[in-house]
């Protein structure tokens, strides 16, 4: 068979600017340098052929960089460790009782949950009250940060896009006793004044809006709190899962014809809704364990209404209220097995909803920023 | 299907898809006005408050007029030292790990799961632990313990500043090309070097900004500091004694019944504001000019 | 002064797949060698594993002899002191993104603690002349980072840099494929002046390139060295049928 290969023609080198052979003036022009140790290299060479391999250093940085990672490790063991021993009194005396146990009081007959004074103690207000001002916060914000985040996703125009995302990213990072600040100021007197009568008037009959307190403080006014503080959470990572659906999923709806909504709920919240629910246990998470601000608004009661609009407390309150002046060991212990609950429910919850994020966004294109 | 009907299904759809577009702008609205409400009352009150007093003076006796947080601003910044001084090093570290010893491996899933758990956990918590570890009892192993301290304080900081630390340098290390890392392996450099000069170098901006956003966050935390720095009226610079922090006095102030301690309380509240969104902004810019892309 | 080159028995493997068999092969010191074949070919691989970047990543593997002089690459010594040795240029150029120019030249000496500062001087003029950069860029050395420069001149400080360490061995992956037509013309000419001093290794899927610039031609197919000869021989009489196949354009 003939071939005809085409044969490209070899260049001359023009002798353009030479090559400079300063590097090499010490060099011994007879060698060839195939396996010269270290006579005849230029000085660079030999100071480099000098250097050592640097495996100790080496091995001395990586180690000492896995044992910053481990800190983690360790942090968590403190942790537990801590609240173990703290609470190990506490859990001798009253077992499992602690969290679901009442007193009654021997001269007025009255249930009680928490008496210092005569050593009785049980979480069940506590816990109580972190669930339902949590729920509350929850039932308040998921809706408002779900329609937030289909607004920046889906609608915004581009302009107004960043300027939101950032008021967002900046509400996360305001301190919560700077909440707790505006909402004991500004959000307490507005729901004593304006809301809470409405709520009353309109809400009463189902016995959950009484008006029996006077103060405005209450589940109501930290669940608003908390449902403020936690929306950014819910929202920015519901905008994440959400621009990590595909292009094509919206397109592929589009195509048959549906509305913007259609294509959203069928397009986008289907496909996120595992990410959505993740933001939403994170927010959850970050609801459970918020200290301060529900510590200046829920009132501090260790009392069991059914009205939201009374006065109770939380277990992260009665820690931050209490726990600097605990003076019996009992007490105290009391307290951190409440910290030691909080702490596993919040390892729980949180764990659960990094779980379901990462399940949605590994693997999805990171150009979700 | 008769015409009539589709015609009203499709109008149906377009109502629905008209509402649901106007909820969720009410939404956002919804969700912007507290915000706006926040910032507003705080620059009106804080700055309406702000004075030279507060930078320079100590809280005054109950019932008297005037006085500053002087202490409670040194107060911070040696807690917030001592917390840097803990907690970004290791954070540091532990991130290096991350993005470029354990790649993909068990160990680094692992500790990048745990580090985002210990993320979510109550900072209170994080304060009962250290009160554990350092006020509850005396070790000869700890310096400070057996007593409130700003020591212990430092440390609740510095403890909770090192997941996020961790998590944001892994981040950044993780936004430098990798070319850039072959570029020095390719000359022969150590690894430790060319982790240190060159992967955490180029990523530094970032680094350094993550840094600030973690510092940022725990200035303002309140919580952990309750039982283990304590809170002091008057100056304290000693690591051994409890100190004043600024978050720690604008919750007292908050409480009190004076309305002078209130204006204060505001002052401060906006400090620490200034100072957060300051961070914010910060991390915005270096994450969106895209400093760390590098190469082409 | 370049090195030769030898390889014996030479297997890589990324995970499970076998990306190199067999390779045997021996470079001459002092020339320019050119490994050509279609994409996917194990090309690139071949020369990863002449300074040990193959086993940065984790899953690679290696078994076989490289001898570099007289320095078994894979027994004698570890990867540090061999990409020392070894320099490379890699496919798209990667200047420090953060350093000046200058310290992008000399970054391979000062990150291995070469702190003499007149020296340094030297060094990074003279590397940079020799990669035809120097009269560009010599008013703002340090004024300008490596990632102002445009595609080109990146990839010529590339070269100044990796010759900075005064390698044996100048190792290049395709160091034209994301280039311009005039940049990669410059790259070439370099080349043509550098391999008298330097052992050069040049992958290009560029058969005009590769006919420009070396005397020797290896041709790979399916992680295997089909053949390997002086390129005017590859290019006008190859041996095999398969390197006939590719260099007349019949595939790949």
């Amino acid at each position: 068979m003939h071939v005809e290969v085409k044969v490209p023609e070899f260049r001359v080198p023009q002798a353009q600017n030479q090559l400079e052979p300063a590097n090499r003036r010490d060099r011994n022009p007879a060698d060839t340098g195939s396996g010269g140790r270290s006579e005849g290299h230029s000085p660079v060479r030999r100071f480099l052929l000098a250097r050592g391999n640097s495996a100790f250093t080496d091995m001395g940085f990586h180690w000492l960089m896995v044992l910053c990672a481990l800190s983690i490790f360790g942090i968590v063991a403190l942790i537990v460790w801590e609240l173990l021993k703290g609470s190990d009194l506490a859990w001798a005396n009253f077992h499992f009782g602690f969290f679901y146990k009442s007193y009654t009081d021997t001269y007025s007959g009255q249930t009680s949950y928490w008496d210092p004074v005569n050593g009785q103690f049980s979480a069940v207000p506590f816990v109580y009250g972190t669930l339902v001002s949590s729920f509350l916060a929850l039932l308040i914000a998921v809706p408002l940060a779900i329609g937030v985040a289909i607004f920046l996703t889906e609608m915004c125009p581009r302009a107004l896009r960043a300027p939101l995302a950032f008021l967002t990213e900046l509400l996360a990072a305001i301190p919560s006793i700077v909440y707790g600040l505006w909402a004991v100021f500004e959000l307490v007197p507005l729901l004593r004044v304006d809301v809470n009568p409405l709520l009353t008037r309109y809400l009463g009959w189902s016995g959950l809006f009484s008006d029996d307190n006077p103060t405005g403080l209450g589940f109501v006014a930290a669940a608003v709190i908390l449902a403020i503080m936690i929306l950014p959470i819910i929202s920015s990572l519901t905008r994440e899962v959400m621009t990590a659906v595909p292009h094509s999923q919206r397109e592929a709806v589009l195509a048959l014809g549906a509305t913007r909504w259609e294509m959203i709920r069928m397009g986008v919240l289907r496909n996120a809704r595992i990410g959505i629910v993740g933001g939403i246990i994170l927010g959850l998470g970050r609801a459970l364990g918020e200290t301060m601000a529900v510590t200046m608004v829920i009132g501090n009661t260790p009392e069991i209404h059914k009205s939201l609009l009374s006065n109770g407390t939380s277990m992260a309150s009665v820690l931050a209220n209490e726990f600097a002046e605990a003076v019996s060991d009992l007490h105290r212990s009391a307290l951190i097995e409440i910290g030691l609950a909080l702490f596993i429910v919040t390892i729980i919850v949180n764990a659960l909803a990094q779980l379901l994020v990462w399940a949605v966004t590994r693997g999805a294109p990171s150009q979700a920023h | 299907m008769s015409t009539g009907q589709f015609h009203f299904r499709s109008r149906m759809r377009r109502v629905t898809d008209v509402a649901v577009t106007s909820l969720a702008i009410l939404a956002t609205l919804i969700v912007v006005a507290p915000l706006v409400a926040i910032f507003g009352y705080l620059l009106y009150k804080g700055t309406a408050s702000l004075n030279l007093a507060f930078f320079t003076h100590v809280p005054a006796p109950p019932g008297e007029l005037g006085g500053g947080m002087a202490n409670a601003i040194l107060g911070s910044a040696i807690l917030l030292m001592l917390a840097s001084a803990i907690g970004i090093p290791v954070g540091i570290g532990g991130g290096i790990f991350l993005a470029e010893f354990g790649r993909g491996s068990k160990l680094a899933n692992a500790v990048r799961f745990t580090a985002d758990v210990l993320n979510g956990v109550p900072s209170i918590v994080m304060g009962v632990a250290v009160y554990g570890l350092i006020v509850s009892q005396q070790h000869s192993f700890i310096p400070f313990s057996g007593h409130f301290s700003a020591f212990s304080g430092g440390v609740a900081l510095g403890i909770m500043m090192i997941p996020t630390v961790c998590r944001t340098t892994e981040e950044m290390l993780l936004m430098v090309p990798h070319a850039v890392r072959e570029a020095a392996l390719g000359l022969g450099v150590p690894n430790w070097r060319s982790v240190l000069s060159i992967t955490v170098r180029t990523a530094s901006p970032g680094i350094i900004t993550g840094c600030m956003l973690a510092f940022a966050r725990v200035a303002g935390e309140t919580a952990p500091l309750i039982f283990t720095a304590l809170g002091n009226q008057f100056w304290s610079t000693s690591l051994k004694d409890p100190i004043a922090a600024l978050p720690l006095q604008i919750w007292v102030y908050a409480l009190s019944p004076y309305d002078d301690w209130h204006r204060l309380a505001w002052a401060g509240a906006l400090v620490l504001i200034v100072l957060i969104v300051m961070a914010v902004s910060l991390v915005r810019f270096v994450t969106s000019r895209g400093v760390l892309k590098g190469t082409s | 002064m370049g090195v030769g080159i030898e390889v014996q028995n030479l297997n890589a493997w990324y995970g499970n797949n076998h990306t190199l068999q067999d390779i045997n092969l021996n470079i001459p010191a002092n020339h320019a060698t050119a490994l050509i074949g279609p994409s996917g070919c194990g090309k690139s691989t071949f020369v990863r594993c002449l300074n040990r970047m193959h086993e940065t990543n984790p899953i690679a593997r290696v078994t076989g002899v490289v001898r570099i002089g007289e320095l078994d690459i894979y027994s004698d010594a570890k990867p540090v002191e061999i990409r020392r040795r070894v320099g490379m240029v890699f496919q798209r150029p990667n200047p420090f993104p953060t350093m000046s120019i200058y310290d992008n030249v000399a970054a391979g000496l000062k990150l291995n603690g070469y702190s003499n500062k007149r020296s340094l001087d030297e060094i990074v003029e003279r590397s940079l002349r020799n990669s035809a950069l120097w009269e560009e860029v010599k008013d703002d050395l340090r004024k300008k980072s490596g990632a102002s420069l445009s595609g080109g001149q990146q990839q010529r400080l590339c070269i100044a840099r990796a010759l900075a360490v005064d390698p044996e061995v100048l190792l290049m992956d395709e160091p034209a494929s994301a280039l311009d037509p005039v940049s990669t013309s410059k790259i070439e000419d370099l080349i043509f002046q550098l391999k008298s001093q330097y052992t050069i290794v040049i992958v290009t899927h560029n058969m005009q390139q590769a006919a420009r610039v070396a005397e020797k031609t290896g041709f790979f197919l399916n992680g295997r060295m089909v053949e390997f000869d002086s390129t005017h021989k590859i290019f006008t009489n190859p041996s095999d049928k398969r390197t006939e196949d590719y260099i007349t354009g019949r595939f790949g």
